[in-house]
């Protein structure tokens, strides 16, 4: 099993409070930022490490850091992105509800090196329990004297908030989520400007998902160097995996980036295989927006090689014959799982939670759920999976957030790679309509 | 100042002009459609998505083209941005599904409608759309609200554009207007059945693209192009007292502000002079209103009108102005 940097002592009795955290060696990062390094130095020490943002989109969080303008006498924040409500994803509410001290160190020593002297997390609405726990986290760190005014003698102010959402996955997007931080309707916003240049209340902003804040930690504790060695290539550190799905062993996994992706579903040390000693059918490697893969092209890339748990690997072949690392949900699906009712079930999802601001995600989410209900119903078309396929289109990229792709990716994803099994719906559809009833290469029901 | 190529025309602008703004002083037809972008309203823009336009190079700095279509009435030109409108092919046809995609869930109740004829989605749709749908299932619809005595609100119409929520934001007090509900079932409301009360609500009925806001004394009472619009004037001590009059007969049917060529009002209204002065004895007629060739109002046919020159004079400076640039008919000419 690889190096565990997050969740080492997880399981550790007390870990939530403060004192058993600082035994195991907590806060040693602040103490090292705060009392050797400039801010600049950490920020440096980031980009060296190669860390990839967590939430999904893997942008390089050093770089994201050195876009933040930095203008005289305006204040800058740094806001934690913890609404993780992406189904098939829920790395974030375990890391926080089981170790609170890590993200709030996390975020003390970014903070530090960003230069911003109030931050945030927000917090998905659903998750209350674990507000409460980092809050009575917070009220510790203040106490300790590692948030508040002069943190450690080093002269640096910082103060921390938790903020719950309402409950909207739109609020997700950083800049939803700061408008709802501000106490607006969570729509995301025209960009540019970004939230760099203009984020909360128009100042300089951060956003950063939980898991990203939470692994500035042992970048600064062992240095960027010592990080970038773990992982394949850019892909660089561990990763939390959170697998779910038909698998024997469900959960959350930190996985060394590179393990082979058969080896990851497969081998006991991880998912230990299909459970009921089924067939995998296919598999969503990152949250149900991104697309989903057949078993034979999850297993192997299209030219053959074995795919690892990379963003580089997932991503090979394009949206052709790949997919995406994502945030990590980990979706595994037995040969009894029915793709039509299964891409159905995720429009519906981004149906209710497109935000309806913008006219294309606004009129489209909907449209492709009641195409796919139809569909699985036993009510549809031929023509229907063409326009699924044309309607997915003409919502991707033409809208403000990326709500819309994560909407339009699984339909137009699930079309091309399974596309046996609409048509089975349509030429099939009394069949079809039953419960439970899935498409069999032999046309025989489950 | 910032040098763009706007569909191979170059055309110098200030810093921090829009596309959409660079590319309506270029004029013409290759300005791109704007359903929510409004000039006088801040904030406004960006969510219709009817503008997009193809960035084919960013900057002379950067000269990568953008990875997306862009929004042009929120994006800010950079110096030797070079923009593709209506020659490229993938923008008409991102416009096309935008057309489509507005027109799924709307009701089409254009032959009933009180905006037939000057709505500016049926202007988008017969110049970018197609004339069949893929459309299937059933249409959103919801119940018809009165807000307050004079304006009725229709939802099912509407396209959320939220340039009434602007309006009723920017230029009234007590915020009572807005958007409830999310997705597709979003709905404009004023929570709950609030009524706005003040002096400028009725400005929300101009500002509206559709037909979801109407004005309540003028629904159902004439098809627009059956009623003549006039510019008139009156000592107003709420507003600039600048409006349009819209005539059947003799009678004065509506009052609404005087709009620019891109159907944006060029000064708010009062609700007096909106809804309450309908004789034309409370105005005094300017001439005839303009209205582009292309407008199916201008189909109706216009007697000789007649331009009292003792009046002129009297005439703001403003007005003055452009009537010297737009002379209307002189009798006998």
């Amino acid at each position: 099993m690889g190096r565990k940097l997050l969740t080492e002592h997880i399981n550790v009795e007390g870990i939530n409070t403060f004192e058993v955290y600082r035994k195991h060696g907590g806060y040693r990062s602040v103490e090292k930022a705060l009392k050797t390094m400039t801010p600049d130095e950490v920020v440096e020490e980031v980009k060296k490490s190669g860390l990839r943002g967590r939430g999904g989109a893997g942008f390089p969080t050093g770089m994201k850091w050195s876009f933040l303008a930095k203008p005289e006498g305006v204040p800058r924040y740094l806001v934690c992105n913890a609404d993780e409500s992406e189904p098939g994803t829920f790395k974030d509410r375990q890391l926080m509800s089981k170790l609170p001290h890590l993200l709030v160190e996390g975020m003390i020593t970014s903070s530090y090196a960003l230069g911003a002297n109030t931050s945030y997390i927000y917090i998905r609405g659903e998750l209350l329990y674990v507000l409460r726990i980092l809050e009575k986290a917070i009220a510790e760190a203040y106490a300790n004297g590692f948030l508040g005014k002069n943190i450690l003698g080093s002269g640096y102010d910082l103060d921390l908030h938790v903020h719950p959402g309402g409950g909207a996955y739109i609020c997700g997007e950083e800049t939803a989520l700061l408008e709802s931080l501000e106490g607006k309707r969570g729509n995301p916003r025209n960009k540019p400007p970004f939230p760099a240049v203009q984020g909360l209340y128009a100042r300089p902003t951060v956003v950063n998902n939980v898991e990203s804040i939470a692994a500035v930690v042992p970048i600064i504790n062992e240095g960027g160097d010592e990080y970038a060695k773990l992982g394949v290539g850019k892909s660089t550190g561990t990763k939390l995996i959170s697998a779910c799905g038909h698998l024997n062993k469900p959960g959350i996994y930190e996985i060394e980036l590179g393990v082979p992706v058969e080896e990851f579903i497969y081998s006991d040390e991880y998912c230990g295989g299909i459970w009921k000693g089924r067939e995998l059918k296919a598999v969503v490697a990152g949250g149900s927006s991104v697309p989903i893969l057949p078993k034979e092209l999850i297993l192997k890339t299209a030219a053959g090689e074995n795919r690892l748990m990379t963003y580089e690997s997932l991503s090979d072949g394009g949206f052709v014959t790949g997919t995406m690392l994502g945030s990590g949900g980990f979706i595994a699906m037995d040969e009894t799982t029915c793709i039509v009712r299964n891409t159905w079930n995720f429009s519906r999802f981004y149906h209710h939670e497109s935000c309806g601001q913008c006219s294309p995600c606004r009129e489209g989410t909907g449209w492709l759920e009641k195409v796919l209900h139809r569909l699985e119903h036993g009510h549809g078309h031929m023509e229907d999976i063409d326009l699924l396929v044309s309607v997915a289109k003409q919502i991707e990229g033409n809208t403000i957030c990326p709500l819309g792709e994560a909407a339009a990716w699984p339909v137009a994803a699930a079309v091309r790679h399974f596309r046996h099994e609409f048509e089975w719906h349509v030429t099939n559809a009394k069949e079809a309509a039953q419960p439970g009833a899935v498409y069999r290469a032999n046309g025989v029901l489950v | 100042m910032a040098k763009i190529t706007f569909d191979g025309v170059e055309v110098e602008v200030p810093d921090g002009t829009t596309i959409l703004n660079a590319a309506r002083q270029i004029g013409g037809s290759i300005v791109p459609p704007a359903m929510c972008y409004y000039t006088p309203l801040k904030g406004s823009g960006g969510k219709c998505r009817a503008c997009l336009v193809r960035v084919a190079a960013g900057s002379a700095k950067d000269p990568r083209p953008m990875p997306k279509l862009v929004a042009s009435c929120v994006t800010p030109v950079q110096d030797g941005m070079i923009v593709e409108n209506t020659t490229s092919e993938q923008v008409l046809n991102v416009r096309k599904g935008i057309v489509e995609m507005l027109l799924i869930n709307h009701p089409l109740d254009c032959p009933v409608c009180d905006q037939a004829g000057e709505c500016d989605l049926q202007n988008f749709a017969f110049e970018h759309g197609v004339s069949t749908t893929r459309y299937q299932e059933e249409r959103r619809t919801f119940e018809k609200i009165d807000i307050g005595p004079l304006i009725q609100l229709h939802m099912t119409r509407c396209i959320l554009c939220y340039r009434c929520v602007y309006t009723a934001n920017q230029i009234t007090d007590n915020r009572v207007h807005g958007v409830l509900g999310r997705g597709d079932a979003a709905e404009i409301g004023t929570y709950i059945e609030n009524i706005i009360d003040n002096d400028f609500s009725g400005n929300v009925i101009d500002v509206c693209p559709v037909g979801a806001l109407t004005d309540k004394t003028f629904r159902f009472k004439s098809r627009v192009w059956f009623t003549k619009p006039v510019n008139a004037h009156r000592d107003c001590p709420k507003c600039s007292g600048n409006v349009v009059l819209w005539y059947k007969g003799k009678e004065v049917l509506r009052t609404t502000a005087r709009k620019d060529q891109y159907g944006e009002v060029k000064e708010w209204i009062c609700n007096e002079c909106r809804f309450e002065k309908k004789d034309t004895s409370d105005w005094t007629i300017e001439g005839p209103a303009h209205i582009e060739r292309s407008s199916v109002i201008s189909a109706n046919h216009y007697e000789l009108p007649v331009l009292n020159q003792s009046v002129v004079a009297d005439l703001p400076e403003s007005t003055q102005r452009e009537l010297a640039q737009n002379p209307p008919l002189k009798l006998g000419s």
